[in-house]
C-alpha cells in the first residue's frame, strides 16, 4: 500500500478515506454536541431542581441559574431548613441528543392537540408540496428563458436588464400582495418560492449556456447542423449535465424561501410547525424538525446525484 | 556547417512535371480571389490577411504554412464560412460562398468531438441534421472502419486518446461527403510518432476517396510529406509569399524525408519562414546575455 499524503494538493483521496471523512463530518459535529450535553463540566450553567427542599418558589423539574441556585441553597443552609437539591443541566434551548432522538419519534406519533392542527409528517407534506411546486413552475419557464437568453442575444437583451432589476427585489416583499391576489392557502405560498427562484435561475442557467464551448458549435455548423439542430442537438445536450446541477444548488435555494413563504396567508408546514413549538420552548421539537429539513434536503441532493451519474453516462467522473 | 550542393526546389523530375501538368488539367474546385480580413479592435484596425488568391484543382492536397499569426486560422475559417471575409471572395464549384455548410467539411486542432455522443453517434451527426435519405448508421460504421476505430464505435470521446480523436473528427468530417475538407493543425498536439502515423493515414484515406484537401500546419516536415502545392503565408499583413509545387514524388514515405528534393524543399521554405537577419533585441547572434551564476568551486563547475 502506498502511503498517500492525507494533504496532497488538489488530489483526490482514495474512496475509502473519502468515505471516512464523509461520515467523520458528521460524527464530529454530534460529538461535540453529545460532550456539551453528557459531560456536566463543560458548559451545563444552569441547574435543574430536583427536590424544591424548603425554597418556596422552587418546583421539581425547574431551570435555574446556577448563582441562584446557590443564593437560595445558602440562606436555606443558614436558616437550618431543608436544602434544595440539583443537577448541573444546559439551558433549554440545547436539548441533549437522546432528547431530540426522542422528539423525532414523538413529533410522528403525538396527535396534534386543537382538531384543525396537523400532524408533522401532514405539514411536512404540505412544505414538500409547496416546494415542489413552486419550482417546477419556475423551472418551466426559467429553464428554456435561460437556455434562449444563452444562445440568443435578442433575448439575452431583451430578458436580462429587467431579470436583473427584479433579482434584487426581495422576494418576502411580495407577500401580502400574493396573498390579496392568490387568496390564503397553497397559491400564494408557491407564488413566493416562484419569485425567489425564477430570476436567479433564468441568469444562472443563461451563464451556463454561455459557457457552452463555441468550437463545438462551429464543428456542428461546418457539418451542416442549423437553427433548430444546433440548439436541441448541441446547446441542450452540451450544457444539460451543467444544467441539471444547477438545477440541484437551485433547488437548495428554494428550500431558503420556505419559511417566509410558510408565514404568509395561513400559517403551514414544516416551518410554521417550528415556529409554533418554539412559543412552546419545545426546543426539542425544534431541533428534530429542523433535522428531518436537513435530512430530506440532503437525501433529495444525493438522490439527483445518484440519477445525474446514471443518465449522463458520458460524464468524465465515471471514468475513474 | 558542411555545404551540401542540392538542387533548386523548382528543379522537378519529368514524372513529377507530368504529374502536375495533369493536375493542372483538372477542374477547379475552390478558389479564392482577392480575399481580405481586417479585425477592427479598440486600437484601430488590424490586417490579418490580405489580397489572397488561390486555385485548389479537384482531388489536390494544399498545405497552407507561415509564421504563427499569420492569419491561417483566419484563412480557413473564412473558407469554412465561419468568419465573413472583408473583401474578396470564395467560389467552391463557382457558387460564392456564405456561411458554413456541410460541403466543407472541417477538423479543428482542438478535439471538437461531441462528449455526449459516442464515437459512432459522433459520426452520424453529420448524416443525421443534413436529413439525408439512407442509412446513417452503416454508413458511419463503415466510416468508423476507415479510421480503424471499430472496436471503439460505442467509446465516449473521453475514453479516447488525441490521436484516435482526431481520427473519429476525421471520419465525422468524411461522412458527410464534403467536396472539401479543411484541417487547421490537426495534429499539432500530437506526441511526434503519433503524428507520424497520423499523416500516413491521412495520405491513405486521401489516396482512396473523392476528396480535396486543405491543411494547415507550422510543421516544415509535415507540409512537404503531405501537399502537393504549399501556399507560405506572411505576417503583418498576411500576405502569399509563394506557391511552392513540391519536387517530391508520388506515393510518399518517410524515407523520402532525406532526398535531395525533399530537403530542397525545407531549406527554401526555412528560408521564406525563418529570414536568416531576426531582429535583435538584447540579443547578440544566436546567444542569449547571460552572466555566470554557479560558484567556481560548485560541486558541479562545469556542464562540458
Ligand atoms: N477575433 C479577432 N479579433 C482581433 N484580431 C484577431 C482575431 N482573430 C485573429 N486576430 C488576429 O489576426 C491575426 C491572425 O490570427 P490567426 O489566428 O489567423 O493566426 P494563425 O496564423 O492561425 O496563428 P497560429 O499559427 O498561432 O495558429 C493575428 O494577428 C491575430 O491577432
Ligand atoms: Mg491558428
Amino acid at each position: 500500500m502506498s502511503a498517500q499524503s492525507w494533504f496532497a494538493v488538489r488530489k483526490e483521496l482514495s474512496p475509502r478515506r473519502r468515505m471516512f471523512l464523509g461520515i467523520l463530518s458528521f460524527v464530529i459535529p454530534l460529538a461535540i454536541w453529545c460532550l456539551v450535553s453528557y459531560v456536566p463540566f463543560i458548559w451545563h450553567p444552569m441547574v435543574e431542581v430536583s427536590d424544591p427542599g424548603s425554597v418556596s418558589y422552587f418546583t421539581q423539574g425547574m431551570l435555574l441559574e446556577q448563582e441562584v441556585f446557590e443564593r437560595e441553597a445558602e440562606a436555606a443552609r443558614q436558616k437550618g431548613e431543608a436544602v434544595p437539591v440539583g443537577t448541573s443541566a444546559n439551558p433549554i434551548y440545547l436539548p441533549a441528543p437522546h432528547q431530540v432522538a426522542k422528539a423525532m419519534y414523538t413529533a410522528f406519533t403525538t396527535e396534534p392537540k386543537r382538531r384543525d392542527e396537523k400532524w408533522l409528517h401532514e405539514s411536512l407534506g404540505n412544505s414538500i408540496y409547496v416546494i415542489a411546486m413552486g419550482f417546477l413552475i419556475s423551472s418551466l419557464f426559467g429553464v428554456p428563458l435561460g437556455i434562449l437568453a444563452g444562445t440568443y442575444d435578442v433575448f439575452s437583451r431583451l430578458n436580462e436588464p429587467f431579470v436583473e432589476f427584479f433579482r434584487y427585489l426581495p422576494a418576502p416583499a411580495f407577500g401580502a400582495l400574493a396573498v390579496a391576489v392568490l387568496g390564503i392557502n397553497e397559491a400564494p405560498k408557491i407564488a413566493i418560492i416562484v419569485i425567489g427562484t425564477f430570476f436567479q435561475q433564468v441568469l444562472v442557467i443563461a451563464n451556463t449556456t454561455r459557457k457552452l464551448d463555441p468550437s463545438l458549435l462551429e464543428a456542428a455548423m461546418t457539418l451542416g447542423a442549423k437553427r433548430m439542430s444546433l440548439l436541441f442537438r448541441v446547446v441542450i445536450p452540451g450544457i444539460i449535465v451543467d444544467l441539471y446541477k444547477d438545477q440541484r444548488i437551485l433547488l437548495g435555494w428554494a428550500w431558503t424561501y420556505l419559511i417566509v413563504a410558510e408565514m404568509i396567508g395561513a400559517s403551514s408546514g414544516i416551518t410554521w410547525f417550528i415556529t409554533q413549538q418554539a412559543r412552546y420552548k419545545n426546543f426539542e421539537n425544534v431541533y428534530a424538525a429542523i433535522f428531518m429539513i436537513g435530512v430530506l434536503g440532503l437525501t433529495t441532493d444525493l438522490l439527483l446525484a445518484w440519477i445525474g451519474r446514471r443518465i449522463f453516462p458520458w460524464q468524465r467522473s465515471l471514468a475513474h | 556547417m558542411t555545404q551540401i550542393q542540392l538542387p533548386s526546389y523548382r528543379e522537378q523530375s519529368p514524372e513529377v512535371r507530368a504529374r502536375f501538368e495533369r493536375l493542372k488539367q483538372r477542374p477547379v474546385i475552390l478558389e479564392v480571389q482577392n480575399l481580405g480580413k481586417n479585425f477592427e479592435s479598440r486600437q484601430g484596425t488590424v490586417t490579418a490577411l490580405r489580397d489572397i488568391n488561390l486555385t485548389v484543382h479537384r482531388r489536390e492536397f494544399v498545405c497552407v504554412i507561415g509564421p504563427s499569426g499569420c492569419g491561417k486560422s483566419t484563412l480557413i475559417r473564412m473558407l469554412a464560412g465561419l468568419e465573413t471575409q472583408s473583401s474578396g471572395q470564395v467560389l467552391l464549384d463557382g457558387q460564392p460562398v456564405s456561411g458554413p455548410g456541410p460541403d466543407r467539411g472541417m477538423v479543428f486542432q482542438g478535439y471538437t468531438l461531441f462528449p455526449w455522443l459516442t464515437v459512432k453517434q459522433n459520426v452520424m451527426f453529420g448524416l443525421q441534421v443534413s436529413g439525408r435519405s439512407g442509412m446513417p448508421e452503416p454508413t458511419a460504421l463503415q466510416w468508423i472502419d476507415l479510421v480503424g476505430l471499430s472496436k471503439f464505435a460505442d467509446a465516449y470521446p473521453h475514453q479516447l486518446s488525441g490521436g484516435m480523436k482526431q481520427r473519429v473528427a476525421i471520419a465525422r468530417a468524411l461522412a458527410n461527403q464534403p467536396r472539401i475538407l479543411l484541417m487547421d493543425e490537426p495534429f499539432g498536439a500530437l506526441d511526434a510518432q503519433t503524428r507520424c502515423r497520423m499523416q500516413s493515414y491521412l495520405l491513405d484515406i486521401w489516396k482512396n476517396i473523392d476528396v480535396t484537401i486543405l491543411f494547415i500546419t507550422h510543421d516544415l516536415d509535415e507540409a512537404i510529406f503531405l501537399a502537393d502545392r504549399i501556399l507560405v503565408l506572411k505576417a503583418h499583413p498576411g500576405e502569399v509569399q509563394e506557391l511552392i509545387e513540391v519536387p517530391v514524388p508520388h506515393p510518399r514515405s518517410t524515407q523520402q524525408f532525406l532526398s535531395p528534393e525533399f530537403l530542397a524543399t525545407k531549406a527554401r521554405l526555412e528560408e521564406l519562414i525563418h529570414p536568416p537577419q531576426t531582429e535583435t533585441v538584447g540579443l547578440s547572434e544566436d546567444h542569449l546575455n547571460m552572466v555566470r551564476m554557479v560558484a567556481v568551486d560548485d560541486v558541479v563547475p562545469d556542464v562540458y
